[in-house]
């Protein structure tokens, strides 16, 4: 087995698939020579030839279109969006027209599609590079919205995902591409969609989350420990569909709850995840479910963003403020 | 393509040559020569860490000071990512531009009398502003134009077409300048398009298209102030591209030109460099001198420290700050966030 960063994992599976099925296409601004600005696809222009992955004009509807178009005519198009929100100059391909062309058809087309986009905070980009919109995502119906935490499960999650006959929005945190290596095996193998992972057991507490703040929340998890406090840590790693059954059960067990999220508090996946618990496990809950989260303002300006976003000493707190409820 | 003065300084075009006073040519050289220290030192900030976001403009100097210089100052620019010496140039204090670099809002939040918007990060939105903003003017009777900056990349965009669109069918007074500077990013322009010139995009919106050498600050100048006149004297919208390059990275965000570019490209772009080009047609009026030139850069330097100074001394950025511009009066949800943070805060 490789030890790999999560962007070396992400090639891997771009690689792997290109390799895989002569339908799959990588292409994106600056994805080819260039090997993509983070270099996520890092030579496999030279690998597999400008055909199958190609630089496109600036123009992310554009892309968004061709993508769709691509998918009618039997590829399986990686699209790559160079920052997460820059899917507003194509919010209409991405959840007004890819995500639609199943139901539009009675199920007679698909969209095959995969969109590929860093985002995140903590890394000081410009505005718009770092916003966290999987909530407007995840509210588009016929999208699928899947956010790694780890090397090991991006490489089996972006498999699946190019595999998956239907759009799937696949977000890397930027934070997490290079800030630690694991093992990940070189044959292939894919995560399903739509399952999440327990990343810590413990029996007092659940903590629900994803992303970046998988990280934040296991770093929290250990100092509650030390206090006595063994928290349960679930990677949702599918935030559209929601994996509610891992939740319940753990919520069963522990009793309690908190959800850690770095976008802003309102409307969003965190309250999804809080009104689920409520619906399918009030009866076992010895505290309310509260939230972690950022405030409700726009992702902020560079010279804010460290105080703006959640970190384990807020999940810390919350934690114990369910726990002493 | 529009030229006034070759690469050896010469004028090649004298029907054309603007009307300019010794004063303006040297107040021209004065700003592309300070506008080359600045970008040097702000790459070198950079890299110590000391200044944020930065694109750099070295090889731009003329298509970008010398559009500016066009302008009158109730003109307003709205610039792309890269377009901060216009602004400045405009009335935008430098240590603000700092600021903004930084990702601090105070960077953004302009002097009353700086007909501006901050740069512009999503490629392509400023340009349909533009149109909003020259009808804006046109409507209140006013006699100044709108000048949006885009580069290469960004004439792909759906939103340019649009921009121009609009702005022609209202006749609004919009300027839009596509620097093509030859790559966006990594991709060459002959990538991004199969259109032979960018200028020609102006047809399909039926607004006037110009090739200018981007190079040549003379050039630009008066194809801006062209392009000016016709605007306010309702003759509808220009295109205007200017043939550029961009010497150095993409921005300091860890793009690599070596990736994509050719040193062979790089001198062979160096040899029409703007400063030097003009500095020989001053020379030859006897309106520039290794001293004059001297002074301006020991200028240059002595302000941009300062700037940073003040850039230094600015109070930190507050999460409550934020919270309470959100609004112009603040909703349930974020008074409480705003007690929350403010806690925080002062801790
Ligand atoms: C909508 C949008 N898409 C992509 C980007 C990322 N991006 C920033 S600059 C750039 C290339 C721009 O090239 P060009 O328009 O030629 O301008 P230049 O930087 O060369 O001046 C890209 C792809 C962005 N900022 N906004």
């Amino acid at each position: 087995m490789a030890q790999m960063t999560m962007i070396q994992a992400i090639t891997d599976a771009m690689r792997t698939e290109l390799k895989n099925d002569e339908n799959v296409l990588v292409f994106g601004e600056d994805v080819g020579q260039n090997g993509g600005v983070f270099r996520a696809t890092d030579g496999l222009q030279e690998e597999f030839g400008e055909e199958r992955v190609f630089d496109t004009p600036l123009a992310e509807s554009g892309i968004s279109g061709l993508a769709i178009g691509l998918g009618l005519t039997g590829f399986r198009p990686v699209m790559e969006i160079q920052f997460f929100g820059f899917v507003f100059e194509t919010m209409d391909g991405v959840a007004g027209q890819m995500a639609r062309m199943r139901y539009r058809s009675g199920g007679h087309y698909h969209s095959p599609i995969t969109v590929r986009s860093p985002f995140g905070g903590g890394v000081k980009t410009p505005e718009l590079h770092a916003d966290n919109l999987e909530g407007l995502m995840a509210q588009a119906p016929g999208l699928k919205v899947v956010i790694p935490s780890t090397p090991y499960d991006a490489k089996g999650l972006l498999l699946a995902s190019i595999r998956d006959n239907d759009p799937v929005i696949f977000l890397e945190h930027m934070k997490l591409y290079r800030s630690f290596r694991e093992e990940v095996p070189e044959e292939e193998y894919t995560i399903e969609i739509g399952k999440a992972d327990i990343k810590r057991e413990g029996k007092d507490l659940t903590i629900v989350t994803y992303g970046a703040m998988v990280h934040t929340s296991l770093k929290a998890a250990e100092e509650l420990a030390e206090e006595g406090i063994e928290a349960e840590v679930i990677d949702l790693r599918t935030v559209s569909p929601l994996d509610m059954d891992t939740v319940v059960e753990s919520v069963k067990k522990t009793n309690r709850a908190i959800v850690v999220q770095e976008a802003q508090k309102q409307a969003g996946v965190g309250a999804s995840v809080v009104a689920d618990i409520n619906d399918n496990a009030i009866l076992h809950l010895e505290a309310p479910v509260l939230r972690v989260t950022a405030p409700d303002t726009v992702y902020p300006f560079a010279a804010a963003e460290d105080v703006w976003l959640p970190d384990h000493t807020d999940v810390v707190e919350r934690a114990k403020t369910v726990i002493n409820f | 393509m529009f030229q006034i003065l070759n690469e050896e300084g010469e004028i090649v075009n004298k029907d054309a040559l603007p009307d300019l006073s010794d004063e303006e040519l040297q107040e021209l050289m004065r700003r592309m020569v300070y506008t080359r220290i600045w970008d040097q030192r702000a790459i070198s900030l950079n890299r110590q860490g000391r200044l944020g976001f930065y694109a750099p403009v070295a090889g731009q100097e003329a298509s970008m000071l010398g559009s500016q210089f066009a302008l009158e100052k109730e003109d307003w620019i709205l610039p792309g990512y890269r377009d901060v010496p216009q602004i400045v140039w405009h009335g935008l204090p430098l240590y603000q531009a700092f600021l903004y670099s930084r990702g601090h809002f105070h960077g953004g939040q302009f002097p009353e009398e700086v007909n501006a918007l901050m740069p512009q990060i999503i490629i392509g939105a400023q340009i349909v502003q533009t149109a909003g903003v020259a009808l804006g003017l046109k409507r209140k009777g006013k006699d100044s134009v709108a000048i949006t900056y885009t580069g290469d990349g960004g004439a792909s965009q759906g939103d340019f077409y649009e921009g121009m669109n609009f702005a022609g069918a209202y006749s609004a007074p919009a300027i839009f300048v596509v620097q093509n500077n030859q790559f966006a990013i990594s991709v060459p322009v002959e990538e991004q398009s199969a259109a032979k010139t960018i200028a020609q995009k102006a047809v399909a919106a039926g607004i006037n298209g110009v090739q200018v050498d981007g190079m040549d600050v003379l050039a630009v100048y008066a194809a801006t102030k062209e392009a000016r006149e016709n605007a306010v004297n309702g003759d509808g919208p220009t295109l205007l591209e200017t043939m550029c390059y961009r010497y150095g990275p993409h921005t300091m965000a860890g793009d690599d030109p070596t990736r994509y570019r050719t040193s062979d490209l790089d001198d062979e772009w160096e040899k029409k460099d703007p400063l030097v080009r003009f500095r020989k047609y001053l020379e030859s009026k006897d309106l520039w001198s290794e001293e004059k030139e001297n002074e301006v850069v020991d200028q240059a330097k002595d302000d941009i420290k300062a700037a940073i100074k003040k850039t230094d001394d600015t109070p930190k950025q507050k999460v409550s700050d934020l919270i309470e511009i959100m609004f112009e009066k603040l909703p349930v949800n974020l008074q409480q966030q705003l007690e929350e943070y403010r806690e925080k805060e002062s801790k």
